[in-house]
């Protein structure tokens, strides 16, 4: 008969990175794949939140609070990031009445 | 082991919960009652003694009010807003203590839910999180007066959450701690033997301009006079809870007076010193709700001699001998030692929301530009420069 | 063990809400299953000890910047996206490429990480804020510093960006 599989006693650090790299990519293909500029911004966000997980997994692994330090701040500059490109994405939209991105191409050829 | 811990835990949430819930009805008795004397007008009387089961009759009809689900609105937010509004409201009750330990017989507990080493941050989180619901509410109601009232309220609350935050880390560098039971533990002992170590009387500089921004700053967190624009109800026709019906309207108020007992005992916790009494217990400040409390049966059997109305010469005496009856136990000394710090904690909370009901029933209200303009102009500098000479005095002081 | 079921659980949600994020039309499903990503990855954190980090989390990303996201999606009220039109094998080979990529990506980080001990709740106690505080005071003072001129930069672009014109 075949065992049921017991979760392990501690969970191993590559389940944290791997949890990582599919949040990243789910976050490349939200930015590849939408054409709302705000979606496109939030897909942003969730690489950065991936990487992040990144370092607070290496910052256990070695047991030092480096980590956590880049952590916060890569927080911050997004933080910063979001504030400056949703001004823009408001004058786009004062500018053009819309939000996708296919739409504000008047530099193409 | 931890099987015992999660049945004590169990029993604590229990407990606390539907405290808490008991004393929300019944802090908009209190209100009504105190409003109405401001106004010079009796209240409510007629639902059981002086008004005493009007909540009951509250909760009734809103139970059993139809609940309309309106054509035009988004249900899955419509639904999702007072529920989140709720839940971040109730949680931060979780990291608040009410006291010291509980010792019955080998078994202690601390009078808390649980302690974490980040409390104060976990509050201030949560009340970031509060502003979800209300910009929901606003959103999912598809109602052009419910969405400029949730805007509006919702940026009210995350400018507020500056002030707030500036005036919280000015008592955080002296007490040198984040964790609520070790700043009510900084607070304690007497200088000179008498004056408290409160953290508005503590040196290096004393706390009071923090204590204030913080007060004003909550007064615009939860939403009230004199800075309740966005949701009043003659303003916006009732804001970002015009949509809403029965219980989900319940919902929002019940968070409304969660979030102001949150944050009452927050004040409480960081700047009066939570549950230290106010001088000494060597002399006799355990006497002080022995005093209190016979001083009311006092009260109320000298007014039922000559009663104002028929039925009180029956409902006064029976108030007396309850009063009597709370006064005796605090002179038991068993009862005493796990009473007394609860006893202190829920007076000073009991004061701050008396002056929230105060407050409510002198001042006029803010404009909203007048309102923004007062959170950046005004508050968010003071709390700063307050924050400032904190740190510059304890730099200063520190060896 | 409870580490295990508990880590498989949050990151669960997580996925579920990233994928939430990424199919749904309008953006302000979008910005609440952010939300929901970062409560869960915050949730993460505390497991590996990071409370500073986790509180940090909760009040900057999830308290702050995505109300800006969800204030701006409001005022602008674009609506929900067009379907658009995409060639047939596009629309078939999404998907299967995703999941091979993560794949891949999954197979390289088992090989090439040097084994360590896994993770259990409570076993790092250098998260608290006096650490990072040190560290951020002491090694960390210069990043400090210019991160607070990047954000007064920030506040100046924005307000300069977002102003009405003036006639």
């Amino acid at each position: 008969m075949p065992q049921i599989p017991m979760p392990p006693q501690s969970v191993p650090l590559t389940w944290y990175l791997i949890l990582g790299a599919i949040l990243f990519t789910l976050g490349v293909a939200g930015f590849l794949f939408r054409r709302n500029v705000i979606t496109v911004f939030m897909s942003i966000e969730l690489m950065l939140n991936a990487v992040n997980l990144s370092f607070v997994t290496f910052s256990y692994k070695y047991k030092q609070v480096d980590g956590h330090i880049f952590s916060f701040f890569v927080m911050v500059v997004a933080a910063a990031e979001a504030a400056v490109g949703l001004a823009i994405i408001l004058t786009i939209f004062k500018n053009r009445q819309t939000l996708e991105i296919d739409e504000v191409s008047s530099l193409k050829n | 082991m931890i099987f015992n811990f999660f049945v004590v835990s169990l029993i604590k949430s229990a407990l606390v919960a539907f405290v808490l819930l008991t004393a929300l009805a019944y802090i908009q008795w209190v209100e009504r009652k105190v409003l109405a004397h401001i106004q010079l007008r009796v209240g409510p009387r007629r639902v059981g003694p002086h008004g005493l089961l009007q909540p009951l009759a509250d909760v009734i009809k809103l139970l059993t009010k139809e609940d309309i689900l309106p054509s035009h609105v988004n249900k899955f937010f419509y639904f999702l807003a007072p529920f989140i509004a709720v839940m971040f409201a109730l949680i931060s009750i979780a990291v608040i203590p009410f006291g010291t330990e509980v010792k019955i017989g080998s078994f202690s507990t601390p009078m808390q839910l649980t302690d974490l080493n980040v409390g104060v941050l976990f509050i201030l989180g949560l009340s970031g999180m509060g502003v979800y619901g209300v910009a929901l509410a606003g959103w999912a109601s598809n109602n052009k007066y419910a969405l400029i009232g949730g805007l509006r309220s919702s940026a009210q609350m995350i400018s507020y959450e500056l002030p707030m935050a500036m005036a919280i880390a000015a008592p955080l560098l002296m007490l040198n701690s984040l964790s609520f039971r070790e700043l009510v533990d900084g607070q304690g002992g007497f200088f000179l033997g008498v004056i408290p170590r409160w953290s508005i009387f503590q040196g290096p500089f004393p706390q009071l301009v923090s204590f204030l921004v913080f007060l004003v700053a909550a007064f615009a967190e939860t939403n009230r006079v004199p800075f309740d624009l966005p949701e009043a109800e003659n303003e916006l026709v009732a804001g970002f809870h015009v949509e809403y019906g029965s219980m989900k309207f319940a919902a929002f108020f019940m968070a409304e007076y969660a979030n102001m007992v949150t944050v009452s005992c927050v004040a409480a916790l960081l700047f009066l010193g939570g549950w230290q009494p106010l001088w000494p217990v060597e002399y006799g400040s355990g006497f002080v709700p022995v005093i209190i409390f016979a001083g009311a049966a006092l009260i109320c059997f000298s007014h039922a001699i000559k009663p104002a109305r028929p039925f009180d010469r029956i409902t006064l005496p029976v108030f007396g001998v309850v009063f009597l009856g709370i006064a005796g136990i605090f002179l038991i000394p068993i009862a005493a030692t796990i009473l007394l710090p609860l006893f202190w904690f829920l007076a000073k909370v009991g004061i701050i929301l008396f002056i929230y009901i105060w407050i409510r029933g002198t001042l006029p209200r803010f404009r909203y530009d007048q309102l923004m303009n007062f959170a950046w102009t005004f508050l968010f500098p003071v709390a700063i420069v307050n924050l400032f000479v904190t740190a510059l005095a304890v730099a200063l002081t520190s060896k | 063990m409870e580490d295990a079921i508990l880590f498989l659980l949050f990151a669960a949600i997580a996925v579920v809400c990233a994928i939430n994020l990424v199919v749904q039309t309008h953006p302000i499903s979008s910005a609440l299953s952010l939300v929901g990503v970062m409560g869960a990855l915050a949730l993460i954190y505390l497991q590996l000890g990071g409370e500073f980090i986790a509180a940090a989390q909760l009040i900057v990303y999830a308290g702050a910047i995505m109300v800006l996201f969800i204030f701006v999606i409001m005022l602008l009220n674009a609506g929900k996206e067009h379907r658009v039109r995409r060639r047939l094998w596009v629309s078939y080979a999404g998907v299967p490429l995703l999941a091979a990529f993560i794949g891949v990506a999954a197979y390289v980080i088992e090989r090439m990480l040097p084994p360590s001990p896994g993770a259990k709740f409570g076993a790092m106690t250098h998260g608290n804020p006096q650490e990072i505080g040190r560290s951020l005071f002491q090694v960390y003072l210069l990043p400090f510093e210019v991160t607070s001129v990047l954000i007064l930069i920030a506040i100046l672009g924005a307000v300069v960006l977002a102003r009405k014109e003036v006639d």
